[in-house]
């Protein structure tokens, strides 16, 4: 038994945890009676890969192949996006799709069916997976594709695990001649114009926006908007990166070697950050170029960032509301979090492209993400932007949530149903992947 | 390029030594019991590098075959690391001798044997490194796994004395103590964080200790006090304590 959380730290659980070297071994796992759940590194916020047993996927984490053709790589559901970019930057390639950080595994990357910031041109992960095996309650693999075990593949992207514990999975990199990115950042002085922004960048790769929270009145919704696409040889300018454009220095590593106290992050602390962090990007556009590790992973550059909430731990407010309850439903729950004055300095916003797919958290609108340590008010919170979310026809996404109920679930993941059938019918009647998480939205009982 | 031949290759943390060298630019032997396992490890690290890589069956504890193996060998090494171990169970090992057996025959007779073979060529040859896993264990035996810790305190010794023999023949011999780890064997442990090293951190410091010619390291360095501290205890406390 050892102790252990997602990101968050909350909620923190007491639990069994045993890790496979290969299928065989994962299989004599599976044996004993009773709920598993897979685990890979620990980085969705809340409890979706809690569970008083847990299956560690981190050291199931070898290459299998790679065509250099086509970019196709196979490897194994414990390999890190960190990994990948380290061996294959190198080589001239680029993940398809990337979440904010690169510490999560690629199972993770399938299980949650992870976004960035190219969510309106090219999807999320699950749409690059070529093919993936699965294994399931019983100890059989299933090799499952969008055309083979279509069903199967249907419910295990965006699964959360709870279909199977992924083994295995192809997909397809993408060619990129430099390791950089070509940036444009611009500030947008509120709501209005930084949505404004977004609709305009719809021809760019990628495009997100820090948006400061507490920010209110006619400064409600001020930000910062960030664009990129991935730089061409003839985009660099400095000599020594023209020489090795695919090789970058080591970063600095910071790291955040113990657990704050709690009132490290106050509505004071947090207000200065974010005028400063505001007020650091001029009026107008400016134009840069930055290594993929800046544009992608800022935070990744600070080990164990997450200690900053203390002891209480954190949960990541994400939701998405569709396109056309847009701006008024926004600045409503804009409105509504301002007020409140609980919101931290991590917040994004982003504009999601069309999204087709069965569990799957995106949808064609707008998604804001922020940080908030865990107290009572931030619960109180919570379940008043639960109602406003549901009433605009949107949803929260599950890798970051740790506390929405069974009926916010129901209402506003509409295959919520059918997935649970699903998974049921899988079971046989005895459930065998099960999280903290499913069981408190209600999808396993 | 440079060639680095791993003993006991299928371990986490040998594996991580293996992608470091890798990833380095250093061609890898690697040598482990069970073929089976090996393999993967092996296609694995071919795709992440472009380096070239043997495998080789070796079993430490056949010592009268460690010779030949080594002179099997299409490349010879230019540094050795020696990551084998075996801790079994302590409990059993008190009065089981099948297990008291096993854990000194791999742990000690096994590493002596092997180095002992690899010592002799780079005397001969007048350079190369030999960088072997030891641990906190053998700095002093302590009721809770003196068994293996002794084992691991006549490797310590032995090593000393390679090191001190060697190293006016232009070979280097380093001890590496990795303390805690978080490995296969400790992954359901609760294990202080700031005590607790990760395959990765090893293979690093193991590298990095390689090319500064370490001659003891302990991977995560509070290590080395604590060790400092529990081998001063004097003997008349030491005994009541339960360790």
């Amino acid at each position: 038994m050892r102790k252990i959380a997602d990101w968050g730290n909350y909620p923190v659980i007491e639990a069994d945890v045993s890790g496979f070297d290969t299928a065989d071994q994962l299989r004599r796992e599976l044996e004993p009676p009773g709920e598993v759940i897979a685990f890979g590194n620990g980085r969705s916020y809340g409890d979706a890969s809690l569970q008083k047993r847990m299956l560690l996927t981190r050291r199931f984490n070898k290459f299998l192949s790679f065509n250099e053709e086509t970019g196709e790589l196979c490897c194994q559901a414990g390999v890190l996006l960190s990994e990948i970019l380290d061996v294959f930057v190198p080589r001239g390639w680029f993940l398809p799709v990337t979440p904010g950080t690169k510490q999560i595994t690629i199972g993770g990357a399938i299980a949650a069916d992870v976004h960035g910031k190219n969510h309106h041109v090219d999807g999320s992960f699950g749409q690059h997976v070529v093919s993936m095996d699965v294994m399931r309650n019983e100890g059989s693999i299933i090799t499952c594709s969008p055309t083979e075990n279509a069903d199967f593949f249907k419910i295990t992207v965006g699964g959360m695990g709870l279909s199977g514990i992924i083994l295995s999975a192809a997909f397809k990199l993408r060619r990129i001649e430099t390791a950089y990115i070509r940036e444009e950042t611009r500030r947008a002085s509120n709501l209005d114009e930084i949505m404004d922004s977004f609709e305009a960048s719809t021809d760019w790769t990628y495009s997100v926006a820090w948006i400061d929270c507490l920010a209110k009145g006619d400064a409600m919704g001020r930000s910062i908007m960030t664009r990129g696409e991935h730089a061409t040889a003839g985009d660099l300018v400095n000599q020594a990166r023209q020489s090795a454009p695919l090789k970058l220095k080591k970063g600095l590593k910071l790291d955040v070697p113990i657990t704050l106290p709690n009132f490290a992050l106050n509505p004071l602390s947090m207000k200065a950050f974010n005028v400063l962090y505001y007020n650091k990007t001029r009026p107008g556009t400016h134009q840069r170029v930055v290594d993929y590790n800046g544009f992608f992973y800022p935070l990744d550059a600070i080990d164990n960032w997450n200690r900053i909430y203390g002891k209480r731990g954190f949960t990541q407010y994400q939701f998405v509301i569709p396109k056309e309850a847009g701006r008024d439903g926004m600045r409503a729950i804009l409105k509504r979090i301002t007020d409140s004055g609980l919101g931290s300095f991590l917040a994004v916003l982003k504009l999601f492209g069309e999204q087709e797919s069965f569990m799957s958290f995106p949808m064609a609108g707008y998604t804001l993400a922020l940080d908030f340590p865990i107290s009572v008010k931030a619960m109180e919170l919570f379940k008043v932007l639960d109602a406003m979310v549901a009433d605009y026809g949107g949803r929260l996404y599950l890798a970051k949530d740790s506390r929405m109920n069974a009926e916010m679930f129901e209402k506003t993941y509409p295959n919520a149903d059918e997935f649970r059938q699903a998974i049921a019918m899988l079971n046989e009647g005895e459930t065998k992947f099960a999280s903290l998480q499913s069981k408190r939205i209600g999808i396993t009982s | 390029m440079k060639n680095v031949l791993i003993l006991g290759a299928t371990s986490d943390m040998a594996r991580a030594i293996a992608k470091k060298h890798a990833a380095e630019g250093w061609g890898l032997t690697l040598a482990a019991r069970d073929p089976e396992a090996l393999d993967p490890i092996a296609s694995d690290i071919r795709i992440r590098s472009t380096v070239d890589i043997q495998t080789v069956p070796f079993d430490a504890k056949d010592f009268a075959n460690h010779q030949n193996l080594y002179d099997s060998l299409d490349v010879k090494p230019d540094v050795v690391i020696a990551c084998f171990g075996y801790m079994g169970d302590q409990d059993q090992a008190r009065s089981d001798l099948g297990e008291i057996e096993r854990t000194i025959a791999v742990n000690f007779t096994g590493m002596a044997t092997m180095l002992s073979v690899v010592a002799a060529d780079f005397e001969r040859r007048g350079s190369g490194a030999i960088a072997a896993i030891s641990s906190v264990a053998g700095d002093r035996g302590r009721q809770s796994n003196y068994v293996y810790g002794s084992a691991k305190a006549g490797l310590t010794a032995y090593l000393s004395g390679l090191r001190n023999r060697l190293a006016k023949k232009g070979v280097h011999v380093m001890t590496v103590k990795p303390g805690f780890a978080r490995t296969k064997m400790t992954e359901n442990l609760e294990l202080p964080a700031a005590l607790t090293a990760s395959p990765e951190q090893i293979a690093d410091a193991v590298f990095n200790g390689l090319e500064k010619k370490k001659n003891v390291v302990y991977t995560l360095w509070p290590w080395r006090y604590i060790m400092l501290i529990i081998r001063h205890i004097p003997e008349f406390i030491f005994k009541k304590m339960k360790m």
